[in-house]
């Protein structure tokens, strides 16, 4: 068993959950990844200040695209303020791989695209 | 599989770094494109230098500093001629990023304006594309791009009707690419930029380190190359210069060394190279480079390239057994350098490259500051695999068999 690419991030890679396009929607974002090259973008559908539905698009690696995935499920009802105030560590405990320094950024490209969707902060979750 | 010839150079006792184990395992290092290993005389070069010669150069008139002085000025002749650089200036910079901005700030601000061109390729290396970005911005010129083909390869012909246009006023251009591997015909290149009266900048940071370069024979009216990459110190890099071209630009940072006299409200300049290398230079890192470049003419440049000519044909031989993968660049080994980039079906290159860390393989994965080239490629990213003088044929093993067990991993 592989400590990283344990059966169901390779799961969530394969089969991202809540990808594709989501129209009409209310908020979108799109980020890239300044190590790889790799792109992130969310649609939201907002209802009473809570996400009713996103979708998530683009392309990377299996740590960010599994990280979208897991996430996707996760915000789904969460309410915006909510959302504005997710760290780091919720996304990293949510994984529960141990993820390495230099793959830290791949894991939180979906949760600084969301937030800079929903509160304009594009600033990297600390 | 068939033995290589020339497979190894036996030299990889010469560098500490491999007596190195993680997790019990020996150090696989394929990424000598991004910076290669040391061997031991560099680091007791640099070290002796530190330990014994050291001193701040131009100024001191005692013996330590005169032994500063001339060591600094022997690793300058060293390394011009290790390159056969001696018709022309040899300046020390920090790297090729600082020589190529060196040439687009004196040269290019004064030479290039509204209604000129810069020309330079799809396949260059950011270091070689912002720097003419911001000129082109900054003085209202035209920005243009040489394409390259579906082999990898640059055209002369479309470098022919660009020349015809009239307004391009410099060439810049890498030797090898950095992702293709490319060997471009950097003499053929430049020869034609002169004869349309445009200069021409290589970046030789690829092919130094790999294979015989004569700059005075390319006649490029400036090369630049970097020291870590040719098994020397980070920090110095190297730009050769056609001399009245030098003569003819203002100094690019400005300070001490510099100058000739300054007064309260001005200053004249130094003698060549000293106007181009402002404040107290990377001495230290110059002695071990031109260390570097002793070892490196020891080895012979002619059987360093014919050693990683073999490893690059093994290299790509055994890559094309991976299934789902894809190399880019040219297909033969003899108009590339000692790289490859490739991808892996079902696997993105940054997973491809930490799964065969596990079998303790360093390789590279990412755009390779090459974001333009990745767009041409149709790819976002790639996994590149390079070699150096110590690699040898059981490195490339040990990175086939870690790509076969990564793709395990990803159930493929």
């Amino acid at each position: 068993m592989d400590d990283l690419y344990r059966d169901y991030i390779l799961d969530h890679y394969k089969r991202p959950r809540n990808f594709g396009s989501l129209e009409p929607h209310d908020l979108e974002g799109l980020e890239h990844n300044p190590l790889c090259g790799d792109e992130l973008g969310v649609h939201i559908r907002v209802k009473d200040e809570r996400i009713e539905d996103l979708r998530f698009h683009g392309f990377g690696c299996a740590i960010s695209q599994a990280s979208a995935s897991i996430a996707s499920e996760e915000l789904k009802g969460m309410s915006l303020r909510e959302v504005a105030e997710l760290g780091a560590d919720w996304m990293i405990d949510l994984l529960g791989i141990p993820v390495s320094a230099t793959r830290r950024k791949c894991a939180l490209l979906n949760l600084k695209v969301v937030r800079g969707a929903v509160s304009g902060d594009d600033a990297w979750p600390s | 599989m068939p033995p290589v010839a020339e497979s190894s150079l036996g030299v990889k006792a010469d560098f500490p770094i491999f007596s190195r184990r993680f997790d019990g395992r020996e150090l696989i290092y394929l990424d000598s494109a991004a910076t290669s290993q040391k061997p031991a005389v560099v680091i007791e070069a640099l070290a002796e230098h530190l330990r014994g010669h050291n001193a701040n150069v131009h100024r001191g008139v005692y013996a330590l500093a005169r032994e500063a002085d001339a060591a600094y000025d022997e690793a300058r002749r060293r390394v011009a001629s290790f390159t056969n650089a001696t018709g022309g200036e040899t300046i020390f910079t920090k790297n090729v990023t600082e020589a190529i901005n060196l040439v687009a700030y004196s040269w290019g601000r004064a030479h290039v304006g509204k209604g000129d061109a810069v020309l330079i390729t799809q396949m260059e290396h950011h270091a070689n594309i912002v720097p003419w970005q911001v000129l082109c911005r900054e003085r209202g010129a035209q920005l243009r791009y040489l394409e390259v083909d579906e082999r990898g390869e640059l055209s002369l012909e479309a470098l022919d009707q660009e020349l015809a246009r009239g307004d391009v006023r410099l060439v810049a251009f890498t030797h090898v690419s950095n992702v293709l591997g490319t060997i471009n015909p950097v003499a053929e290149i430049s020869a034609r930029a002169r004869a349309a009266g445009a200069v021409s900048l290589i970046d030789g940071a690829q092919a130094v380190p790999h294979m015989p370069v004569d700059v005075d024979a390319i006649g490029a009216d400036f090369y630049a190359w970097t020291g870590h990459k040719a098994l020397g110190p980070t920090g110095v890099g190297v730009l050769h210069g056609r001399r009245e071209i030098l003569e003819g630009m203002e100094p690019f940072l400005t300070g001490g060394d510099m100058i000739a006299s300054v007064d309260f409200y001005s200053a004249t300049w130094n003698a060549l190279p000293a106007k181009f290398e402002a404040g107290t230079p990377m001495v230290a890192e110059a002695v071990a480079l031109g260390a570097a470049v002793d070892y490196l003419s020891g080895l012979g440049m002619e059987r360093v390239r014919a050693h990683e000519r073999e490893l690059t044909a093994y290299m790509l031989e055994r890559l094309a057994q991976v299934p789902g993968l894809r190399s880019v660049g040219p297909l033969d080994a003899d108009s590339r350098g000692g790289l490859v980039s490739f991808t892996v079906e079902g696997i993105h290159p940054h997973d491809v490259a930490e799964l065969v860390d596990r079998g303790g393989v360093c390789i590279r994965a990412g755009h390779h500051c090459a974001q333009p080239l990745m767009r041409c490629l149709g790819v976002g990213a790639t996994a590149r695999a390079s070699v150096g003088v110590y690699s040898e044929a059981s490195d490339i093993d040990a990175l086939i068999d870690a790509l076969l067990a990564g793709r395990e991993v990803f159930g493929l």
